[in-house]
């Protein structure tokens, strides 16, 4: 702990306590909310009325605001989910189990959301809605993982019992992610090569490039604000008999 | 008008630019939308056991 400032220490034991937690994310809310409303707008005034057309794809190129930046949500989550699952397991921490189960369903739908716009970019490219290759498949395998980590949870009556499976399933998963990151490189695929994170220079312009970077921060923002909302009701459905629940319903009348 | 017509019609792209996008908002809205009612409703519940 010799590295991390004291108060960053003590916000993050007192954010671990429950009834911190729940009132601390209501007063947060409202402004995350704005900042992402404010993000959105911006990003999708740039990439679908100011930037032009893609000189080999028309219009059609419009759903990478979308399509990159929920690919790119799919597997940010995934890592959130597998290292707070992580923290969980080794100290116990509740809130740990609650971000990290709380995330499968936003991830899940991250992935949907990348696999089914990338169906309909692919139609009027490539000529199709689905091939097997390795991005397509190994993508497709991520949501299954997903999947399977919201099923195993239901499956288990005791949460906290619940929460070290899931944590175990998830850390196993964690090799699907550079399979799928590095799968256009590793394998021949339809599916074009990275625009953005080349390491010399991307090739994009940036008048298609900031609202790009504007939606993927914009999906950050709603990730904080849907996960920050399922946790809150996770963790109310857990702690339902815990004494500070009690009092915040019997003040609240 | 003219203007607006041809950003909807997304240069004969529409069909494909407009499922993509509308498709996108239902899942992201729903997201939010679910767990903040079943909080609600849970809310409510533990409040009517309390006046018991």
């Amino acid at each position: 702990m010799f590295l991390i400032p004291a108060p960053v220490v003590r916000f993050f034991h007192r954010m671990a306590s429950p009834p911190h937690f729940y009132a601390f994310t209501e007063r947060l809310m409202p402004w995350l909310v704005v900042i992402f409303v404010l993000l959105t707008a911006a990003g999708l005034y740039g990439g679908l009325y100011l930037a032009p057309a893609d000189y080999q794809q028309g219009d059609s190129y419009r759903i990478i605001y979308i399509h990159v930046p929920s690919a790119w949500m799919s597997l940010f989550i995934y890592i959130v989910m597998a290292v707070a699952g992580a923290i969980g397991l080794i100290w116990r921490i509740k809130l740990a189990e609650i971000v990290a189960i709380s995330s499968a369903p936003i991830g899940a739908s991250f992935t949907f959301i990348a696999l089914v716009t990338g169906s309909l970019w692919g139609k009027p490219m490539w000529g199709t809605w689905w091939v097997w290759d390795a991005r397509l498949t190994s993508e497709l395998i991520l949501l299954f993982l997903y999947l399977g980590v919201i099923g195993l949870y239901g499956a288990i009556d005791d949460k906290r019992t619940a929460s070290k499976a899931v944590a175990i399933l998830a850390l196993v998963g964690v090799v699907n992610i550079p399979v799928i990151h590095y799968s256009v490189e590793w394998w021949n695929t339809l599916h074009q090569g990275p625009t953005v994170t080349k390491m010399d220079k991307p090739s994009i312009h940036v008048s298609m490039l900031i609202p790009l970077l504007l939606m993927a921060l914009s999906f950050k923002f709603y990730y904080v604000i849907a996960l920050l909302q399922r946790s809150r009701t996770e963790l109310l459905l857990r702690e339902r008999n815990a004494q500070w629940v009690k009092t915040m319903i019997s003040e609240a009348k | 008008m003219n203007n607006l017509q041809e950003f909807f019609a997304m240069g004969g792209y529409a069909f494909y630019v407009w499922t993509s996008y509308g498709l996108t908002l239902i899942v992201l809205l729903a997201n939010i939308i679910m767990p903040v009612l079943q909080r609600k409703q849970f809310l409510r519940s533990l409040a009517l056991k309390q006046k018991r």
